[in-house]
């Protein structure tokens, strides 16, 4: 069932890299090789240009993955406004195909439940609605959402939608405020020299009933 | 011209320096700006961090949003470069197959090593631990005390610079006035745990970080530190004046290329080069120690990575300041008639009682630290309180069924994000998304918080490292096997970690995130993850059942030193590294003496 999910979506170049990938990595994935073998001499190595941060993998997601990916992203972080633009404004589909195209055994974990996910998420649609994910309308996709967005309360059948659902979301949302815009959106206010530090401004002290700052 | 290549040194240094480190750096600062001429060899590549840190690069603009890695295990903005606990080529060994006795070595090959990405945290040792046998019939007594060693605290902290507060709490020594730099302000999560850790007498106070919350006084402290030595003096001031404040901007852990917190690259090694005393060799790998038919060392050989070929160099002194595990794996690959064990080990006590730091971690998640207005609490880049040891009399009078003490290292504020920051939110909104998702993410952000223990490591028997007889490293170099294995006091500390940042949390209304061992065996770190290896060459006062003496120096060779953590007896839960300065440059100085005595 699972292999038919993933030849379904990959094309053959996409589906050769990832079987040689996942084969070299194999010896990585005991813990106890620790300081015992080589590391893998992939990725951008252990000694990247900081300053240009170029990403040295191929991304792998086919057009009609980046296509769900897109939709599913912007029902879980969808345009409020301009200050909070949806997750493909910002680019998080693409974020997603660099994360789970990387040669690291964390990244290639996802990109397993990733791939496999958007198949299923199709079927499911298939099933449902004989339409793919894309195709359906947002009470259609929100159906289905519904039903694995929340692992505690599913239903046996949807556990692999859920297990995928789970990490899309995490993936969605550390994509998302990790951009620049995301950030400023969470609230986070940094990376701009100052000339002092003062600490939490007197409404926060007021707020967490500190009378005043003991230094 | 100070940066060289191998092929390219002189006949004979009066020193031989191998690491450039906090050690290294120390050393070949004290020795070359008094003149003595100086040697450094470094086994990683030369790394500028004016030129090389990515100071505001965001992480949109890293690979993966900057997320750790195997090449990058701290994450990709890390100063690190090739290292981590796998150096490529570069392997070592675990006697035991359990993975509870596995040891973790963590190296930095690059000029400054480890010093570049460290969290500058620089805590003294107090009077207790350097006597903890004479206090509870533990480990092993220091042949020195807190007053031989005081005088090179303060010079140290004078020279890097270290923010704090004089708390006077019991083995938690104050500087001498006007040797602290201010403390920054504590951040909204490090000012609310203060104040419910009081209920549990809980002192949470500042830390003490090598960060320059204000700039140095150049006019001063170089003159202090270098009494009757103008050029010195001189050279000093003009390098502390490159060194700005800290613009409360950026993490510590990239590296600074203002210059604004202690690395040995922008603080130790800059000055050490414009006395013209100093050379480098970097990529070089040192192998052994070499001596002559009388068993004194002559110098170091060592293999030119750029090129493959060996080379030995000489000097009057040797000092291996390679991290306290690779002065170790040189010392027994150093073998010869004279030191058939290896050199310095007649004892047979080299590569003895490695220790490291008892690390334990617990997070939580604190409401009212939700929906805090926005404002900017990136301070110095990192912690900005701590809580040292508060229960010596307790423990003292065997309240406790532990014997030694740690600190809690505090982490929460609303940094900077990055992946995984937010994957608490679908247990936190059960599961929700959509723009209800956004407003959760905005309500929790900054709510979470992170308790760190850093607990004391009694000296034990069954931790050593010995050479693998089997695997050699790319460079031909036998590697070190570890045995570790972790001991009653230090387990139940952890435990004692777990249920106190338990309550902690709970004191301030929160609820705990990670998972509790009242046991202590899963709440204790691995052996080498806090990255605070100290020990494997002990000094004491006699030869038989010690490495070094008081001065760092080999008992068994007058020309050898050892300036890293190595001579360590005890591991104190202040972090190593202040003490490996103060030490190397007390034992520096010693150098100086000794030479001009005509002993060495």
């Amino acid at each position: 069932m699972k292999q038919e999910f993933t030849s379904k979506r990959l094309d053959r170049r996409a589906a050769i890299k990832w079987m040689l990938a996942a084969t070299a990595v194999v010896p990585f994935i005991d813990a106890k090789s620790f300081g015992k073998t080589e590391p893998l001499q992939v990725g951008y190595g252990t000694d990247p240009n900081l300053m240009t941060g170029e990403v040295p993998w191929d991304r792998i997601m086919t057009p009609e993955q980046l296509r769900t990916t897109t939709v599913l992203a912007d029902i879980i972080l969808p345009h409020a406004s301009k200050e909070s633009p949806s997750a493909s404004e910002v680019k998080v589909p693409d974020f997603m195909d660099e994360w789970i195209s990387a040669p690291y055994e964390n990244q290639m974990a996802d990109r397993k439940i990733i791939v496999e996910g958007l198949a299923w998420i199709d079927s499911e649609s298939q099933r449902r609605y004989a339409k793919d994910f894309h195709q359906l309308d947002l009470a259609q996709q929100n159906s289905i959402c519904d039903d694995i967005c929340y692992p505690p309360d599913t239903r046996p059948e949807y556990q692999f939608g859920a297990k995928f659902f789970s990490k899309f979301r995490n993936l969605t949302l550390g994509g998302y405020y990790t951009t620049d815009i995301g950030m400023k959106d969470v609230g986070y206010v940094g990376n701009v020299p100052l000339a002092s530090f003062e600490g939490p401004p007197p409404e926060v002290l007021k707020k967490l009933g500190i009378e005043k700052a003991p230094w | 011209m100070p940066h060289i290549n191998a092929s390219k040194t002189k006949p004979n240094y009066d020193v031989i320096i191998v690491g450039s480190g906090a050690a290294g750096g120390q050393t070949a600062y004290t020795l070359s700006m008094e003149g003595v001429k100086v040697l450094m060899l470094e086994a990683g590549r030369d790394y500028d961090p004016v030129r090389e840190t990515p100071m505001f690069n965001t992480s949109e603009r890293a690979p993966l949003r900057g997320a750790s890695t195997p090449d990058k295990p701290f994450g990709y903005y890390d100063a690190t470069i090739d290292g981590g606990w796998k150096v490529p080529g570069e392997p070592y060994t675990n006697a035991s197959k359990r993975p509870e006795d596995e040891f973790f070595w963590w190296r930095t090959r690059m000029l400054g090593g480890r010093t570049n990405h460290w969290g500058r945290i620089s805590l003294r040792n107090g009077p207790y631990d350097f006597k903890p046998y004479s206090r509870d019939g533990l480990g092993f007594d220091w042949p020195i005390s807190y007053e031989d060693l005081a005088p090179y605290y303060d010079r140290v902290e004078s020279l890097i610079g270290v923010f704090g507060s004089n708390e006077s709490m019991e083995n938690t020594p104050n500087s001498p006035e006007g040797i602290l730099l201010l403390p920054p302000k504590a951040r909204a999560a490090e000012l609310y745990a203060r104040k419910h850790g009081k209920k549990l007498g809980i002192p949470i106070v500042p830390i003490h970080r090598a960060v320059l919350s204000t700039r140095l006084n150049s006019k001063k402290i170089p003159r202090w530190l270098h009494p009757n030595n103008p050029r010195a003096q001189e050279i000093l001031a003009k390098e502390m004046d490159l060194r700005m404040a800290c613009f409360w901007a950026t993490m510590c852990g990239r590296g600074c290329s203002i210059k604004a917190n202690y690395q040995s690259t922008t603080v130790h090694l800059p000055p050490a080069l414009a006395t013209g005393n100093l050379d480098i060799i970097t990529n070089a790998m040192a192998r052994t120690v070499e001596t002559d038919s009388s068993g004194r060392a002559t110098g170091v050989n060592f293999v030119d990575k750029t090129t493959g070929l060996d080379y030995s160099v000489k000097g009057r002194i040797v000092v291996l300041a390679a991290g306290a595990l690779e002065s170790v794996r040189i010392m027994l690959n150093s073998q010869s008639i004279h030191h058939p064990g290896g050199i310095g080990n007649s004892s047979g006590k080299v590569g003895k009682y490695i220790m490291d730091t008892v690390g334990g971690h617990v997070t939580g998640q604190i409401p009212a630290l939700e929906n805090i207005p926005p404002h900017n609490e990136v301070g110095a880049g990192g912690s900005h309180v701590y809580a040292p040891w508060w229960l010596y009399k307790e423990q003292h009078a065997g309240k406790l069924d532990f014997p030694r003490g740690y600190h809690i290292e505090m982490q929460g504020s609303r940094g900077e994000t990055s992946i995984g920051s937010f994957d608490s939110l679908e247990g936190l909104t059960k599961g929700s998304y959509g723009n209800r998702l956004k407003k959760e993410a905005r309500r929790y952000y900054g709510s979470h918080v992170g308790y760190a223990g850093r607990g004391e490591m009694i000296p034990n028997d069954d931790c050593f490292a010995e050479i693998d007889p089997q695997v050699k490293d790319k460079w031909g170099i036998p590697v070190l096997k570890f045995h570790w294995k972790w001991a009653e006091p230090e387990i139940r500390q952890a435990a004692h970690m777990h249920k106190t940042f338990a309550e902690l949390i709970v004191a301030q209304g929160g609820t705990v995130t990670s998972k509790i061992d009242p046991t202590g065996k899963q709440a204790i770190y691995n052996g080498g993850q806090i990255i605070h290896e100290v020990g494997g060459t002990i000094m004491g006062g006699n030869p038989k059942n010690s490495v070094t003496n008081q001065f760092s120096q080999t008992w068994d060779v007058p020309n050898l030193f050892i300036t890293d953590g190595g001579p360590f007896c005890s591991n104190a839960d202040k972090n190593p590294t202040l003490t490996i300065m103060a030490l190397a440059w007390r034992a520096s100085d010693y150098m100086m003496d000794e030479m001009k005595k005509g002993n060495i």
